[in-house]
């Protein structure tokens, strides 16, 4: 036998061992390919506390919220803490596509009705090459119910109109979110020559999920307002924290925030209270899905 | 002297080439678990679990993504993962497991085959020894295996709040679908 003969005996016989000793687990280890996923529950509801959140409504689902916000604490015992004062926004939102979730609502301050459409840009993934990001876009009007200020002069139906637009993107950090609103909110009248149609804001949203069943929230808005404010109001960026509490296809939110507003002209345009001087207003959302077309995907 | 080397690494390569005939594989297969109560029924699919099945031995491994399980309703599959199976902590069950009386069978033999598989199931990251029957179909180069067996999510320390208990059955039924073809392994 020539040396050679005997290198590729011991080559095969080598190559032969080593594919026995190749077992499932790394057969299955190597071919298991995992795909891109999403990342689900950023947030638990739509909001976070007053604003936004990048949770969407998928196909078929039915949120009904009912929002509430007592009045400030500090109000005192007269009534009975804020207690005694309530403010509530009720809407109805439907995921019309996955991507897609449209919504009314009804809301006691400044007796709004509005209507908002949100779509689902991009979702955050996990896997190789994945998209880092969960981005929404919000597009929102409200109108303001209330009755004229001044009914002697011309009042067009267009006075009452406000206008938002908003950029939602957000992250989940394992049990943590991180989300930035970058937000427009153009109003067709204002008050005063002082009051600036057009608010930019940029805000700031966390959540941090505690247990199973439990999160907690937090959301503030600056809202720019280059024009030194010398109008009678003193207005405030909105500062807001929740409890997530989830119980099947409920989710109750428990939130003390500095705004009484539970649509975003409220909130950004109208917040009156400050965290300083104790305007914090105890309130809660509760939000129920129902799902009404459960048809198999 | 010389010739018989030859016949030597041909006969090598035929039992090489044999040995990997012995291992079927999937990645397309199908897991899905139903759980049946008065108030609602849940089920969930899975179409893309790994398995392989080596009929040489008996031994037979399953591998699952958590989150590759699709529901009717999204907040159910919202809930699967964040509150039930933690599929951030535990992104996969698995089940590595042996076909038991393994003579019995002709894997050259088209036909039905019935079976038992014991192995260790580990769902929620808890291991636990189960047994379950199933069948093998073995046909032309591919192989169908089936499996119809129940666990109890209690016993993988999956905790169910007493205001959704009515909603969750006690035991969950599985269902195992696999359709095995050759392995041939990448050289």
């Amino acid at each position: 036998m020539k040396p050679t003969t005997y290198i590729l005996l011991l080559l095969f016989l080598t190559t032969g061992a080593t594919l026995k000793s190749q077992n499932l687990n790394d057969l299955l280890a190597e071919s298991s390919t995992e795909g891109r996923v999403p990342v689900e529950a950023l947030f638990k509801a739509t909001r976070v506390a007053d604003g936004h959140s990048v949770k969407q409504l998928r196909k078929g689902e039915l949120d009904f919220r009912i929002s509430h916000r007592f009045g400030r604490v500090n109000s005192g015992a007269y009534e009975f803490f804020g207690l005694d004062q309530s403010n509530i926004h009720l809407s109805l939102e439907y995921g019309l596509f996955n991507r897609l979730m449209v919504g009314v609502g009804r809301g006691t301050f400044e007796k709004t009705i509005d209507a908002f459409a949100r779509y689902n840009i991009a979702n955050q993934q996990t896997g190789k090459g994945a998209f880092p990001l969960t981005i929404s876009y919000l597009s929102s009007i409200e109108t303001i119910g209330l009755k004229w200020s001044d009914p002697s002069r011309t009042n067009y139906f267009s006075s009452r109109l406000s206008f938002i637009q908003q950029l939602l993107i957000a992250r989940k950090f394992s049990k943590v979110t991180l989300q930035l609103m970058p937000t427009l909110v153009h109003r067709n009248l204002v008050e005063t020559v002082m009051d600036q149609n057009d608010l930019f804001a940029m805000g700031v949203a966390g959540r941090y999920k505690v247990a199973n069943r439990l999160a907690v929230n937090c959301e503030y808005y600056y809202v720019l307002r280059p024009i030194p404010q010398r109008t009678t109001t003193k207005y405030y960026n909105p500062l807001s924290f929740g409890f997530d509490i989830e119980t099947g296809g409920h989710v109750f939110q428990i939130v003390l925030t500095n705004a009484q507003g539970m649509r975003e002209g409220g909130f950004l345009g109208k917040t009156t209270g400050s965290w300083l001087k104790g305007d914090i207003h105890l309130g809660f959302n509760i939000s129920r899905i129902f799902m009404l077309d459960s048809k198999k995907k | 002297m010389n010739k018989k080397v030859v016949w030597l690494v041909v006969g090598l390569m035929v039992s090489m080439s044999v040995s990997a005939q012995n291992r079927y594989f999937t990645k397309t297969g199908h897991i899905d678990f139903f759980s049946h109560t008065s108030v609602e029924d849940i089920k969930a699919v899975n179409d893309q679990v790994t398995s392989f099945l080596d009929v040489s031995t008996g031994d037979i491994i399953f591998s699952v993504l958590n989150r590759s399980f699709q529901f009717a309703k999204p907040l159910m599959q919202e809930h699967f993962n964040e509150n039930y199976i933690e599929s951030e902590k535990f992104p996969k069950s698995s089940f590595e497991g042996k076909i038991a009386e393994l003579k019995s069978i002709d894997f050259t033999k088209p036909g039905k085959y019935r079976v038992k598989v014991a192995g260790k199931l580990t769902l929620h990251g808890i291991t636990k020894e189960i047994e379950a029957p199933g069948d093998l179909t073995v046909g032309k180069d591919k192989i169908l295996g089936e499996s119809v067996f129940s666990v109890i999510p209690e016993d993988y320390g999956i905790k169910i709040p007493s205001v959704v208990r009515q909603n969750i059955a006690e035991t969950v039924k599985i269902s195992v679908q696999m359709n095995y073809v050759v392995f041939t392994p990448k050289k």
